[in-house]
């Protein structure tokens, strides 16, 4: 009995445990890694702008108006332009949640 | 009964060793993890894979205890910076939880997967991520080797050879000759000889006006063209010359003993003498077998898994990344893409579809900053760049932006070396 007991309780650790760290995973949507290249977290002595603790909105508005050319920049505009509105959107949401 | 139950109970235990043994241990054990370069793309790589998977067992490899960064050191060469200021250690890398093993690693078993140091450690890992930079190629340039690189520095790889390149500038009487030279692509970091050349000449034109730089080039055509090309004629008439390779700039061979560079149309004999020399992807490319005839590492676009040898993922400069050049912020970009890949592969998972960005900032002066930006994705199992985005910064914009991008040139710095390093 101690024998099944164990088996069971290693098939059910076999099949848990990858679903377990897969659940635990949480990555920045496509994109969103490389901005942390130039924007940093608050507290960096940086004439780039920090994109945490902006709003999904905001984000968004800025990310749009630099792809249309509304607001003027030096590099931002082409890079907006390699995004498409609902991968702003998921990249916006991610920095939104960035403390 | 009683030998039945036993024997049933016996199939059972068997059973259970048998099924469960493999995926059980490869669930419960700490995933092993193997990073090789303390640069740009592995530091990244090793301190982005803790922090996705902290249970992860993740090892750093790289030789030296302090990492010289190559950008911005175009800025030491001409005095304006100090080569201080471009050296990171690993501490806070340790403090995240990686282990760091400073050594340089030697060998790759890829089917048993284990990498072995030149210390004699053994690391078996589940997933090797290869950030190993550029090697000179030494036998690339006639006349060229590891003694010449004392009498004509590349200063392409930073440190020692920076500083000793600087020191010979110093040392020039006002009216010298300086002669650079470029090599064919692919090579790291596709602007740089371009800001060197613009750094050079405005420091002579500062500093000693009545010498000259002369860039011989084995290229027609070269990374942010225009927007150099107008700007020397604006800023450097009398203090920088480009020879491209139509016109006889690709530099056939080079005699150290008198700094001469020998073209298919002349000589030219240098008081100041920059070889950057062709290269390939550092040693442990070829060694582990991810390095293809090229020189350089074929890879899937959206894992960075070699295309050669299962298992082993390459980034950085050492990598064929298709339209992403060989840059540090494209390696910062490809570290963190590479360890969620690695990551998910790792947790029996799907890497997603990827999104790449690079930046790459040039100074003209130290206060004259210029780009060119790219957004990128996998295709035709290339990295492709998406169209519609990118490109250079505006050609005719005034200085206030030519300002701007150069304060932003700084920014990146700070921002990335942090990010990696702080």
């Amino acid at each position: 009995m101690a024998g099944r007991a164990l088996f069971v309780g290693l098939m059910l650790l076999a099949s848990v445990t990858p679903g377990a760290h897969a659940a635990t995973l949480e990555l920045p949507p496509a994109g969103a890694s490389s901005c942390g290249g130039c924007h940093a977290p608050p507290g960096v002595d940086t004439a780039v702008p920090t994109l945490h603790g902006k709003t999904a909105a905001e984000i968004v508005a800025q990310m749009q108006s630099f792809r249309s050319g509304a607001q003027p920049s030096t590099v931002m505009d082409r890079i907006a332009k390699g995004f498409t509105d609902p991968e702003i959107e998921a990249i916006a949401a991610w920095y939104a949640r960035q403390k | 009964m009683m030998k039945h139950a036993i024997s049933r109970r016996g199939v059972i235990a068997g059973l259970g060793a048998v099924t469960l043994g493999a995926p059980f241990v490869s669930a419960q054990a700490a995933p092993r993890v193997v990073v090789i370069g303390g640069g740009f793309g592995g530091a990244t790589a090793a301190r982005e894979m803790k922090a996705l998977l902290p249970g992860a067992d993740v090892v750093l490899v790289t030789n030296e205890r302090t990492f010289t960064a190559c950008p911005f050191s175009n800025l030491v060469i001409v005095g304006e910076r100090e080569l201080t200021a471009q050296e990171f250690g690993y501490r806070s890398i340790e403090k995240a939880g990686v282990r760091v093993a400073y050594s340089a690693a030697k060998s790759v078993d890829g089917s048993a997967r284990v990498l072995t140091l030149e210390d004699g450690t053994t690391l078996p890992f589940d997933r090797l991520i290869a950030s190993p930079g550029i090697d000179i190629n030494w036998e690339g340039l006639p006349g060229y080797g590891m003694a010449a690189a004392e009498k004509m520095p590349h200063a392409w790889k930073a440190g020692t050879q920076t500083t000793l390149l600087r020191r010979q500038l110093e040392a020039m009487d006002d009216g010298g000759l300086v002669v650079m030279a470029v090599p064919a692509n692919p090579y790291r970091c596709p602007p740089g000889p371009y800001e060197r050349a613009s750094l050079i000449a405005h420091y002579l034109k500062t500093r000693k006006p009545k010498s000259k730089l002369l860039v011989l080039d084995a290229k027609d055509m070269f990374s942010k063209q225009r927007l150099f090309l107008s700007a020397w004629a604006a800023l450097f008439p009398d203090h920088l010359e480009w020879v491209g390779l139509s016109k006889g700039g690709k530099v056939l061979s080079v005699e150290p003993e008198s700094l001469t560079f020998v073209t298919e149309f002349g000589r030219h004999t240098a008081a100041v003498a920059n070889v950057i020399p062709p290269q390939r992807a550092a040693a442990i490319a070829a060694a582990a077998g991810i390095a293809d005839a090229t020189g350089w590492c074929p890879i899937d676009p959206a894992t960075f898994e070699s295309r050669l040898v299962p298992g082993i993922h390459v980034l950085g400069d050492a990598s064929i990344a298709g339209a992403m050049p060989k840059s540090a912020f494209s390696a910062n970009a490809q570290a963190k893409v590479c360890a969620a890949a690695v990551a998910t592969l790792l947790t029996g998972g799907t890497p997603p579809e990827p999104r790449l960005i690079n930046t790459c900032y040039s100074l003209v002066t130290p206060d004259y900053g210029i780009s060119v930006a790219g957004v990128y994705h996998p295709a035709g199992g290339v990295i492709a760049e998406i169209k519609g985005s990118g490109g250079v910064s505006r050609a005719d914009a005034p200085p206030d932006v030519r300002a701007a991008e150069a304060l932003y040139a700084k920014g990146w710095f700070t921002t990335v070396t942090r990010e990696v390093f702080g």
